[in-house]
């Protein structure tokens, strides 16, 4: 874009900006709560402490916020713009999609060096946010059947209950476990990308998912 | 009771085969068990069963009018525990549950008969009450090469287990093996062991799981029956919500130390003497359904958690693979060696996906790019 850019482009709309930081917040959250959970070191000073009963509280509370931000996302995803609309999570359906994904390949893999251009998502990326709300729906559906446990025959443990039957108990907690370190290899990714994408583009990559503008060549059709 | 001699209570046994019609409360009286020994029975199994104190009167009534089960108790693929636990029970005493409140026609640990004597009465007992006795099963059935691995009375235990079951109004699996297979159907399982309900799937089963069966339990689901004419209500593993409707962790003694954040970090540590929680130490009640907080075992002597070993979650299916490692809080990941923990192969994930980005950052900080070509330009 670079030098021609004449036009500002709206490009995240609000909904998209807050789903996306919510997210965040709540991962880095449950991430910490998650792993004092899992690994708690003794940090009760006496019988009347409640802190891991406040860690559980805080990772609940987020996990429920959580759910409402991915569900919202979904919801977004048929009623939002184009940018974020369903279609562009599955650019391998069009031609113009694969065609792009094609040279997006070749720009990563440092074969190609002209900078692929895109307005809203990367077909890379939303191949990626696929498994990423893969991984959120696997780790939504194992957390809640693990809280479900405390109210047994309660109507989330009876709604979960084929996760019961998909899985042990024990495997529930290894695959919420091991999700988390696949969810921390995405976010490693998705910075790395987006900070990569903002230096090549110098088209706000970064500063677009605050203020929900690009800048372009073109005016927006 | 306990003071009779061997040949009177023997005496008795043949006495009460034949007098199948008198009622419980027939019975406890001419054996001169006092009232109140019956009333404090009859509370202890209303507790079990977790009803309302205001319930013993009415399970008092019905005992004292319910005609007394028959019952037949038959070992498979076992290590016998379950009937240990049984005879070990100080209330009810084996003489209690065996002489006054079931009819137990034949078991084949503790009955006086063998050989044909004891296959014969075996083979009366499912004609004369079919439909109306109950079955319990102790140990799992193999299942492989046509279950040849367990044979008793020279029939398999599968063929056995479809006889007896068959004919049953209930049959109660006691104990984890019973119940889902237990050690026996552990990996590899060589004898292509099964629970109860996989072996005989059209009998109606009640699982007792636990290893061993928690005495009481096993009472109080006759009690059940006997007060109420049916079945207690079951969770999806076939297990009588009142025993296994909730989860260890929220019943522990030891629960407000994991509220707190009180842990045993080190057996014999300072938290460990101090009785804090083993959630560190691997405890599996957190993922078991079982009331033995409560209900305990051993005249409500002690259980595991009291006693300072971390649940090992042996009432739940599978255990024995799923549970596994016993004194770990997570599971081994599949397919990696032994000492590969989710947090060991995460890390090494996390890092390699680091590393190869940051190789990738600098390859792309080293190259000149290109201004895309007008027609690839999208905004």
């Amino acid at each position: 874009m670079s030098d021609n850019c004449k036009f500002k482009c709206y490009i995240w709309e609000l909904p998209v900006r807050w789903c996306h930081w919510i997210n965040m917040i709540c991962i880095v959250t449950l991430s910490v709560t998650g792993f004092l959970i899992g690994t708690p070191f003794s940090f009760g000073s006496s019988t009347s402490s409640f802190t891991m009963g406040w860690i559980r509280f805080i990772h609940f509370s987020a996990a429920y916020l959580f759910t409402v931000s991915v569900i919202s996302r979904l919801i977004w995803s048929f009623i939002g713009n184009k940018y974020s609309g369903w279609r562009e999570f599955f650019p391998l359906m069009t031609d113009a999609g694969r065609k792009k994904t094609i040279r997006m390949l070749r720009y990563y893999m440092l074969l190609d060096k002209d900078v692929p251009e895109t307005v809203g998502h990367n077909p890379l990326a939303t191949a990626a946010y696929v498994c990423l709300f893969g991984i959120y729906s696997l780790m939504i559906l194992t957390g809640f059947a693990l809280y479900a446990q405390h109210a047994p025959q309660g109507p989330m443990h009876k709604a979960l209950g084929f996760m019961y039957v998909l899985f042990s108990d024990q495997g529930m907690r290894l695959t919420h476990h091991i999700s988390m370190w696949f969810i921390f290899g995405f976010v490693i990714n998705h910075i790395y990308s987006a900070w990569l994408m903002d230096i090549k583009e110098h088209g706000s990559e970064i500063s677009s998912m605050f203020s929900g503008y690009k800048f372009t060549v073109r005016k927006e059709k | 009771m306990g003071k009779k001699s061997d040949f009177g209570e023997l005496e008795t046994v043949e006495h009460d085969l034949l007098k199948h019609d008198c009622s419980i409360g027939q019975i406890l009286k001419e054996r001169g068990v006092s009232r109140r020994d019956f009333l404090k029975f009859c509370s202890a199994m209303t507790a079990a069963m977790a009803l309302p104190a205001s319930f013993a009167p009415r399970v008092a009534q019905a005992l004292d009018e319910v005609r007394r089960p028959t019952l037949v108790w038959l070992e498979m693929q076992s290590c016998t525990g379950d009937t240990e636990a049984l005879l070990r029970s100080a209330n009810p005493t084996v003489a209690e549950i065996v002489l006054d409140i079931l009819s137990v026609d034949y078991h084949e640990t503790i009955m006086a008969a063998a050989g044909h004597q004891a296959e014969g009465a075996l083979d009366k007992t499912i004609a004369d009450f079919n439909g109306k006795y109950i079955c319990v099963i102790e140990g799992s059935i193999s299942m492989k090469d046509g279950g040849i691995y367990g044979t008793t009375g020279g029939k398999t235990h599968l063929e056995r287990a479809r006889q007896v079951c068959g004919g049953a109004l209930a049959t109660i699996a006691v104990g984890t093996c019973a119940s889902y297979g237990g050690i026996a159907a552990a990996v590899p399982n060589p004898t292509g062991a099964v629970g109860v309900r996989d072996a005989v799937p059209g009998a109606t089963v009640i699982n007792l799981p636990g290893c061993p069966v928690n005495a009481d339990n096993l009472t109080a689901t006759i009690v059940h029956y006997l007060v109420f004419g049916k079945i207690p209500a079951l969770d999806s593993h076939g297990r009588p919500l009142f025993a296994y409707g909730k989860r260890i962790h929220d019943n522990c003694e030891r629960r407000p130390h994991f509220d707190a954040g009180q842990y045993v970090e080190h057996w014999g540590d300072d938290g460990h003497r101090k009785g804090f929680c083993l959630y560190k130490m691997g405890c599996k009640g957190p993922a078991t359904f079982h009331n033995c907080p409560t209900q305990r075992y051993n005249e409500k002597t002690s259980w595991p958690i009291a006693a300072g070993h971390p649940c090992a979650g042996c009432s739940e299916p599978q255990f024995w693979d799923t549970m596994s490692p016993m004194y770990k809080r997570l599971p081994n990941v599949p397919g990696f060696g032994i000492e590969h923990t989710a947090d060991k192969i995460g890390l090494g994930l996390v890092a390699g996906a680091g590393a190869a980005f940051a190789v990738h950052g600098v390859l792309n900080a080293l190259r000149k790019d290109k201004e895309p070509a007008e027609e690839n330009k999208e905004g």
